[in-house]
């Protein structure tokens, strides 16, 4: 029933929504995994990002698609929480630790051994629209953990336009999203962080992003 | 509402125009068996998606009024998103920007119901004075002329000309009563597409002296007048069948046509190259964006549809 409505969500909302009324030119598509668990890792402007990262995956997926949330936002209301929990299909989490030696990031990894994709932000909040914010190292301790599984680097741009932090009314853009290349954690937490910051870098540089100020 | 199956030389019209994509099909099939060798993958993707549109437009053509124009704006919605998405644009503006994407649906509604005074002064009266009051309001000066401009001048052609093509449809049956305004909108839209093919055949056939090098180094004087020529020929062959125009009037619609599609094709260069871009999105494979595709159009629609309106309506 739950999943069934999920679907239905998926089908006739957030495809129609993200397809038709925005659209978006997607670059190297065939560097998404699909039927193995990875993490998705992206910069963060707008609720739509979610929605098309969802979106890239082939539908028949869905039910392994895991968006990864601030618990603090998103469960701070019980009507939020079922949507964000049995719709969205989120993995909360705690953005601060309460006591030491918490593991914040245990709900991922449990995502991860069941099989499932997370999507991850790194930036940690939407922020400013179309500015990325420096990555919040927290995907290279959960790469560490799993340093079998992909970390993919997708940057997304003109969704900030379409819809912005603060706002309710989306305004139809078209949107670019570029995936990048299957990283892997090796190496000191700093270097993975240098890594995945130059793979978004040079992903951004192959939309020509028009001016918005 | 009862459905009513197209005038028959509507219907004789398609059925020619599936014809043509067939023999290209077959074309490129044996072509692909002669020359293993070579990569036909843009032809390829350019005739599958010809297929698609073609499918689409007779499709809503045939079905009913309503659906042909519902189609019709969406192609301007399309077109408005990509030109919108490609220029610069101003943060303050974001609600104007949806106040024109509402302009859509309330310009086709004039069409839908026949109301050529309003059709023809909501864009260029009311919105062009709307959409700018929008933003002064927002209190940003900076850049205001260049936002309140280049708006305008998207809303003009993505919207305010394609719609032009939309009301063909709606002009009364009188004038051809075997074609009907279905019959002008397959005239208008089939030589307008004819007639890229034509100038690009032409050109790489024959090209040697270049018309605008700096916007667009592949258009030569040879493919203009090819193209125009055989345009020409095909409006005056197909005018009896599909229009109300004699022979005379066919000739010009066919030098119009011929000579619109190219400016509307350069304008469209021009506007990438100041954007430095190649083509508008990757929406349509094989053709590039929906910019890309309509731009002949956005220029030939508001010239045929008052060439025949003048004359005959």
């Amino acid at each position: 029933m739950n999943h069934f409505l999920r679907y239905l969500f998926f089908v006739l909302i957030v495809r129609p929504v993200i397809l038709i009324i925005l659209g978006i030119n997607v670059r190297h598509p065939d560097r998404l995994l699909a039927g193995m668990p990875s993490i998705v890792v992206a910069n963060h402007n707008s609720h739509l990002d979610t929605m098309v990262l969802m979106t890239l995956f082939p539908l028949q997926f869905l039910k392994k698609i895991r968006p990864v949330a601030a618990s603090d936002y998103f469960l701070k209301n019980r009507c939020l929480a079922w949507f964000a929990l049995k719709i969205i299909g989120i993995v909360p989490i705690k953005r601060r630790v309460s006591d030491k030696g918490e593991d914040v990031l245990a709900p991922c990894s449990e995502a991860l051994a069941q099989g499932h994709i997370l999507i991850f932000f790194p930036e940690g909040t939407r922020g400013e629209p179309e500015r990325m914010a420096s990555f919040k190292s927290g995907i290279a301790r959960l790469a560490e953990k799993h340093p079998d599984i992909p970390v993919i680097p997708v940057f997304m741009h003109g969704l900030g336009k379409a819809l912005p932090k603060g706002e309710w009314l989306p305004v139809p853009f078209f949107c670019d999203a570029a995936v990048g290349e299957a990283l892997y954690r090796s190496g000191s937490r700093w270097e993975f962080m240098q890594q995945l910051d130059a793979a978004m870098k040079s992903l951004a540089s192959e939309i020509s992003a028009a001016p918005w100020e | 509402m009862k459905w009513q199956p197209p005038p028959p030389n509507v219907q004789y019209a398609v059925t020619v125009i599936i014809g043509v994509l067939v023999i290209a099909t077959i074309a490129v099939i044996v072509l692909k068996k002669s020359h293993p060798d070579r990569n036909y993958r843009e032809l390829d993707s350019r005739i599958r998606t010809w297929w698609l549109i073609t499918a689409l437009f007779a499709g809503v053509l045939v079905l009913s009024k309503g659906m042909a124009l519902a189609f019709f704006a969406f192609i301007s919605f399309l077109a408005l998103k990509e030109y919108l998405s490609l220029i610069p644009t101003r943060r303050a503006d974001r609600r104007v920007l949806f106040w024109a994407y509402l302009a859509i649906p309330v310009q086709y509604w004039w069409v839908y119901t026949e109301w050529y005074g309003m059709f023809i002064i909501f864009i260029p009266v009311y919105m062009f004075l709307y959409l700018p009051m929008r933003m002064v309001l927002k209190g940003q000066t900076d850049g205001f002329l260049r936002a309140a401009g280049t708006l305008h001048w998207g809303m003009m052609t993505t919207v305010f000309s394609l719609s032009h093509a939309a009301f063909l449809l709606v002009l009364p049956k009188e004038g051809n009563p075997a074609a009907g305004g279905a019959g002008l909108v397959l005239y208008l839209v089939c030589l307008t597409e004819l007639n890229d093919v034509a100038q690009y055949v032409w050109g790489k056939s024959f090209g040697r002296h270049k018309v605008v090098p700096v916007v667009s180094p592949n258009k030569t004087w040879e493919g203009l007048i090819g193209g125009v020529a055989t345009t020409t020929l095909l409006a005056v062959l197909t005018a009896p069948y599909l229009t109300p125009m004699n022979h005379r009037h066919a000739l010009m619609a066919g030098i119009i046509i011929g000579l619109g599609g190219f400016m509307g094709d350069i304008t469209v260069s021009a506007l990438k190259r100041d954007l430095k871009i190649k083509d508008s999105s990757s929406m349509l494979p094989g053709h590039g964006g929906i910019l890309d595709r309509v731009d002949s159009l956005t220029c030939t629609a508001p010239l045929f549809l008052h060439f025949v309106r003048y004359l005959y309506f």
